[in-house]
């Protein structure tokens, strides 16, 4: 498509090319109005003149007979800008007034008409058009009065000029400012098309341009540049974690692989063999979990976990974790203790019992106080042992949290702490698959909620935030929760 | 035990025949649904191990059909998709259990075991006893030899399944499905935990422990002699 060609097919340029033709008409229109108006004017103008003098020329023919009639004509006609007057005897033959010749047939009916005439003392032959009255007078004579239209042909020529003129001046400026305007969009528009065009080659970091008047365009860039943050922050999201799944996933492949090799090359015992293949085996249950939970991550993120939830008491499952987790925390060295009150909420009760088991897991692994702040009273000392799992209700939102006084998160660290894989410095000795926190996250955000990592002074205080359950209206919103973004 | 695995895919099909073989049971295969549903409906078998995803007819299907016909011999099915709702959908379908691929087959013995016996085991006894150890469901009494031995309700639960099932393997996570009622997997030894503890109340100042674990599948519990 040609510059022009692409010019002429903007919107801009075919909204100006209607505007064009709508104000035309309305020119037109006007200027024909005013014609319209001003002809009738001046034939009415004409129309009395002659009326009162063709009263007049009559009134004195009947006073002082045709001898006065045709010295008053003669006067009459000397006066400069005169009317056309004209008498013939019955017989048709001219005796007074002005006019040189006439059209043929103009005496011969008596009333109103227009018609081309020429002067007595006029030298040019070119004909002039007046409007005549022919009025009968005794004795068979008649008098016609006219008056000249030059000035009313003037006045055409002049509309008609200023007609031609404008509807000149509306055309030019009229496609001029259509296509200034047309190009100026089009300008823009290609400005984004081209960025558009950059974004769909694969760099994602392009903007579009935003200019300052804040128009419908501006407007537009600006959400474009919203959405395109968004995909850029989504598309990192999704490189971070393909990153981190070949990492985390290819470490323990290796070793699995490593291993069966190292156990061929050898030749061990039959006892040595069995170990090798008991830890293949035992490497190869921890990625089957491993799996498992990004599945569980996938789906719950996906929300295709909608299905089976029904109406429980959080305080149930807190009551459940806390009587599975107790006797393992114990061992530890650690006491777990539960605060419930009566919370109900609509959601996929296995999900939600294993986000909060993933969470007592981590204060049971991570939770334990860090040997340098030890307090030296033994209550006090205790007390830095302890987990407590706890769910209340907190206006509409049921919070089911679980709080130890192990070193915590830091602040800076807690968005991403709750990324798929990510394990914090302090954990990296420990044995985990990093996916806790993002399968608690993942399932927090399924219903509707979050999952907030907050202080506990010393420790970590993990909450599931999730709606709760009053009404039956409750119900229907919780049902079809607006699952808020996860916020990259 | 005569068994009918479904499973179109030839390797672990043959493993499991050879597996179930080597320990003891009958074991036959069908490669597809149409071949399964006929087999299963004609032989006398005493568990079905199905595949969900069959070519010719879907193994959920092949449930359908035989549970139509009136067949109730149990079935657990296998599948790729272990989520907790495609769980749930085929225990909805007529299975008897369900096991996500990948699996042990420890896990797999035990579980097609435990669901033999419920085939053909008596119907639900009120007291369970293995040697000196008696458990009352009714009345929640736990005595061994002469003394009686206070358990904490889960403990409790925890005994009467591994009791019910005497003499079999069970699993950490059947004992997670049918004690806690939970369906996923902890990254802890939070069961193991759970039994030494029962252990100590039910085998501790006894010279025949009961309660045993068997390497790489669960616990048993039995008398020690047998």
């Amino acid at each position: 498509m040609t510059a022009f060609g692409k010019l002429i097919r903007t919107t801009a340029f075919r909204l100006t090319l209607v505007y064009l033709f709508l104000f035309a008409l309305f020119a037109a229109s006007l200027l024909g109005y005013f014609a319209w108006n001003t002809r009738r004017l001046i034939n009415e103008q004409i129309t009395a003149t002659v009326n009162a003098e063709t009263a007049e020329i009559t009134d004195i023919y009947n006073r002082r007979g045709l001898r006065g009639l045709v010295f008053t004509l003669g006067n009459r006609a000397l006066r400069p800008g005169a009317n056309l007057y004209l008498v013939t005897t019955p017989t048709g033959t001219a005796i007074g007034g002005n006019v040189g010749s006439l059209a043929p047939g103009v005496m011969a009916s008596i009333g109103w008409s227009e018609t081309a005439y020429r002067r007595l003392d006029e030298q040019d032959t070119a004909d002039h058009r007046a409007l005549v009255r022919v009025t009968e007078l005794t004795n068979g004579f008649r008098l016609l009065v006219g008056r000249d239209l030059e000035e009313r042909r003037r006045l055409f020529g002049i509309v008609a000029h200023a007609a031609q003129w404008s509807l000149l001046v509306v055309i030019v400026l009229g496609i001029g400012g259509g296509i200034f305007v047309a190009r100026r969009v089009l300008q823009r528009i290609d400005a984004m098309t081209g960025t558009t065009r950059r974004i769909m080659a694969g760099d994602l970091s392009g903007r579009l341009p935003v200019g300052r008047s804040g128009d419908e365009l501006d407007r537009l860039a600006e959400n474009l540049n919203v959405m395109l943050e968004r995909i850029e922050a989504l598309m990192m999201g999704l490189k971070e974690v393909s990153d981190n799944i070949a990492h985390d996933l290819k470490t323990p492949l290796t070793r699995l692989r490593n291993r069966a090799e190292e156990a061929l090359a050898s030749s061990g015992s039959e006892a040595e063999y069995r170990a090798a293949l008991e830890r293949t085996i035992e490497e190869s249950d921890g990625l089957i979990r491993t799996f498992n939970a990004l599945l569980m991550i996938a789906r719950a993120e996906s929300g295709q976990a909608r299905g089976n939830m029904d109406d429980f008491d959080a305080a149930d499952v807190a009551k459940g974790i806390h009587e599975l987790y107790e006797p393992l925390a114990e061992d530890d060295g650690m006491t777990l203790r539960v605060k419930t009150a009566p919370t109900r909420l609509h959601g996929n009760r296995e999900l939600i019992s294993q986000a909060l088991a993933n969470l007592v897991e981590n204060a049971i692994k991570y939770g334990k106080p860090s040997s340098v702040v030890q307090p030296l009273d033994p209550a006090a000392a205790a007390r830095t042992r302890e987990i407590l799992i706890e769910a209340r209700r907190e206006g509409d939102r049921v919070l089911l949290s679980v709080t130890d006084h192990g070193p915590g998160i830091p602040e800076g660290d807690r968005k991403h702490a709750v990324e798929r894989f990510v394990r914090l410095e302090a954990s990296r000795t420990l044995p985990g698959s990093g996916l806790g926190l993002s399968l608690a996250n993942a399932v927090a955000t399924l219903h509707g909620g979050e999952l907030r990592l907050g202080d506990s002074d010393p420790g970590l205080t993990a909450t599931l935030v999730i709606p709760a359950l009053s009404a039956a209206g409750d119900r229907l919103a919780a049902q079809t929760p607006d699952v808020p973004q996860k916020v990259a | 035990m005569r068994l009918l695995i479904i499973e179109d895919d030839r390797e672990s099909a043959d493993y499991l025949v050879k597996a179930f073989r080597e320990v003891g049971h009958v074991a036959d295969l069908a490669s597809d649904g149409e071949e399964g549903l006929s087999m299963a409906d004609g032989g006398d078998y005493d568990v079905l191990v199905v595949d969900r995803m069959l070519p010719k007819r879907d193994g959920l299907s092949v449930i359908g059909a035989l549970r139509e016909k009136g067949n109730r011999t149990p079935v657990l099915i296998l599948s790729a998709l272990g989520q907790v709702d495609d769980r749930i959908k085929g225990l909805r379908a007529g299975g008897d259990d369900y096991l996500p691929k990948p699996y042990s087959f420890a896990e797999l013995q035990a579980r097609v075991e435990v669901l033999s016996r419920r085939n053909v085991g008596p119907a639900e006894e009120t007291t369970y006893r293995v040697g000196d150890l008696e458990l009352d469901r009714l009345s929640h009494r736990v005595v061994r030899g002469r003394e009686e031995l206070t358990l904490q309700p889960r403990e409790f639960r925890l005994l009467e399944y591994l009791m019910k099932h005497a003499g079999q393997v069970v699993t950490r996570t059947m004992l997670l499905e049918n004690v806690w009622d939970y369906h996923f997997d902890p990254q802890t030894n939070v069961i193991d935990v759970h039994i030494s503890r029962l252990r100590s109340k039910i085998d501790k100042g006894f010279d025949r422990p009961l309660l045993h674990t068997i390497r790489g599948a669960g616990y048993m519990i039995r008398d020690g002699l047998r």
